[in-house]
């Protein structure tokens, strides 16, 4: 499979089906998992991350159901292919920056994803559309089984599976679920969500992940703890949050609704409007506008343009998506004209005045 | 029922989170909520503590510089990571590590976790310890010191060796 193929795809996480999906996008298992007899990436020299790549590619093709996955060689990619994989969310920035022979597989639907020589030797992600953490542990559970038949892990028994950083050791797991919070963030609630989260433990990131900024309202919520509890136990910490902050969500939209109708629809309609009309528009400002079109399309203010065309635009505006999708490489200038091209391409719906906003 | 702040009629009910007590219910007015939910937060976030910052706050206690220093020195006979380089990266060098340094790890772990003992998966092939395993980096890295030092005989006897361990292993 080349990356040319995923250009015209789009990953199942974001189909906007599942569970609670208007507030929650996805939800994500990661396995952080080494080989017991090699150093952690740091200590590895270029031939033990050659061979910890090949040995992974070998008993991948050689497990029934592992071969079937796309096996793509990311050292050798360029960075535009690079940066295109992490906006897929398909692998991290920093397996992207980093050097040396690595890799990822991944499945047809986009839903696994497995990197090979990241900061742990292999990390297993899983990733399913709504809030459906136990399907996405149980599928990712028997994928960790799998490999495990073929690889030995290091694993000890007090402390659970080793890892490079000693904040992943035990279960070398961490559970995600990526909200969608626009009108927390507008009443400015969302400080406070965030402090109660981290009193029980968990943790609050934006959308790609550790250090990144909260780009368009996306939060990720996770355990901060990977130790002394079962996986069963991590999963239900985050998942006994999630349906409070989503019922604070859901609150704060009926506020906005009922006290503030006209600033609600005049925002929702400006965004939808900027997306369907903008010349140029740089992709901070494409998140933030489509955070404001998908919460109006959820409250019923838009009714001609669905979540999951949404979903896809947050990742296909984004820049190297655009530079795939033109076919050429694009300065910030020339990428901000193909967005607002894009976007008129996948949300042209004015027909005769008619805009398919609620008639107020 | 009355706004709480004002006479109007309390048309908004906020559940609001207040860290320290739990859960606190307000009955506003629309003015008041409004103005209720758009004064800024007093309170800045608390920063999760990182692992270099817990690292150094939990090496202070009951060190001297000197012992501090000596621990700094001690290497892993396995992958040849220092103490020194662990605390610079927060990054380990191989997994015996937490065996060889279990007990500058241990409060570390604690601190992070609250635990220091697995109770979640087990590999499903046995549950025995993988420490065996962490000889072969050991070994590998003797063979390249010896091919470094151009002693091919010793480097030639390693290297069957750990081809004996790995074919052994995959069976």
């Amino acid at each position: 499979m080349s990356i040319e193929h995923l250009t015209n795809t789009c990953g199942e996480w974001l189909r906007g089906s599942g569970p609670d999906s208007d507030i929650v996008m996805s939800s994500r298992i990661r396995l952080a998992r080494n080989f017991a007899d090699f150093p952690f990436i740091q200590r590895c020299t270029d031939i033990d991350r050659a061979n910890i790549e090949s040995t992974v590619r070998e008993r991948i093709q050689g497990n029934e159901h592992l071969k079937k996955l796309n096996y793509i060689n990311v050292a050798s990619l360029e960075t535009l292919d690079r940066q295109f994989l992490v906006e897929r969310q398909l692998i991290s920035r920093e397996h992207a920056d980093g050097d040396g022979a690595r890799a990822v597989a991944i499945d047809e639907q986009e839903s696994l994803s497995l990197m090979v020589n990241e900061e742990d030797h292999l990390r297993i992600q899983l990733m399913r559309s709504g809030f459906d953490v136990d399907a996405a542990w149980q599928l990712i559970n028997t994928v960790d089984d799998e490999v495990e038949e073929h690889i030995t892990y290091a694993f000890n028994s007090q402390l659970g599976y080793l890892t490079a950083c000693p904040t992943n050791v035990g279960t070398g797991m961490r559970v995600s679920v990526l909200m969608h919070l626009p009108a927390l963030v507008d009443t400015r609630q969302i400080e406070k969500v965030f402090r109660a989260l981290q009193k029980i433990n968990l943790a609050v990131r934006g959308l790609y992940g550790e250090g990144s900024q909260a780009m368009g309202d996306f939060y990720q919520i996770s355990n901060q703890i990977t130790l002394g509890k079962s996986e069963e136990e991590l999963i239900k910490q985050v998942c006994d949050a999630v349906p409070a902050v989503i019922s604070y969500e859901r609150k704060a939209r009926e506020f906005l609704i009922n006290e503030s109708h006209h600033d609600l629809f005049d925002q929702v309609s400006r965004a939808y409007g900027t997306l369907q009309t903008a010349q140029k528009i740089s992709s901070e400002e494409t998140m933030h506008l489509l955070s404001k079109v998908r919460m109006g399309i959820n409250l019923g203010l838009i009714g001609d343009v669905e979540i999951p065309t949404i979903n896809k635009l947050l990742i296909h505006t984004q820049p190297a998506h655009l530079q795939k999708m033109v076919g050429s490489k694009l300065d910030t200038a020339h990428r901000n004209r193909e967005r607002a091209n894009y976007l008129h391409t996948h949300l042209k719906t004015i027909k005769n005045g008619e805009n398919g906003l609620e008639k107020n | 029922m009355k706004c709480q702040r004002c006479e109007k009629p309390a048309t908004f009910h906020i559940t609001d989170l207040t860290g320290d007590e739990g859960v606190l219910a307000l009955h506003l007015c629309p003015e008041c909520a409004r103005e209720y939910l758009e004064q800024p937060d007093q309170q800045a976030p608390t920063p999760t503590p990182t692992l270099s910052g817990l690292l150094s706050q939990q090496l202070k206690l009951g060190q001297t510089a000197e012992e501090l220093a000596a621990l700094d020195q001690r290497e892993c006979p396995i992958c040849g990571v220092t103490f020194f380089e662990f605390r610079q990266s927060g990054r380990l060098g191989c997994p015996h590590d937490y065996v060889y340094f279990a007990n500058e790890l241990e409060p570390l772990i604690a601190s992070i976790h609250g635990k220091v003992e697995h109770v979640g998966k087990h590999p499903k092939r046995g549950v025995q310890d993988t420490e065996l395993q962490t000889e072969l980096i050991r070994m590998r890295r003797e063979m390249k010191d010896a091919v470094n030092n151009e002693d091919y005989e010793l480097a030639s006897q390693l290297r069957d060796k750990i081809r004996k361990i790995e074919q052994d292993g995959h069976q």
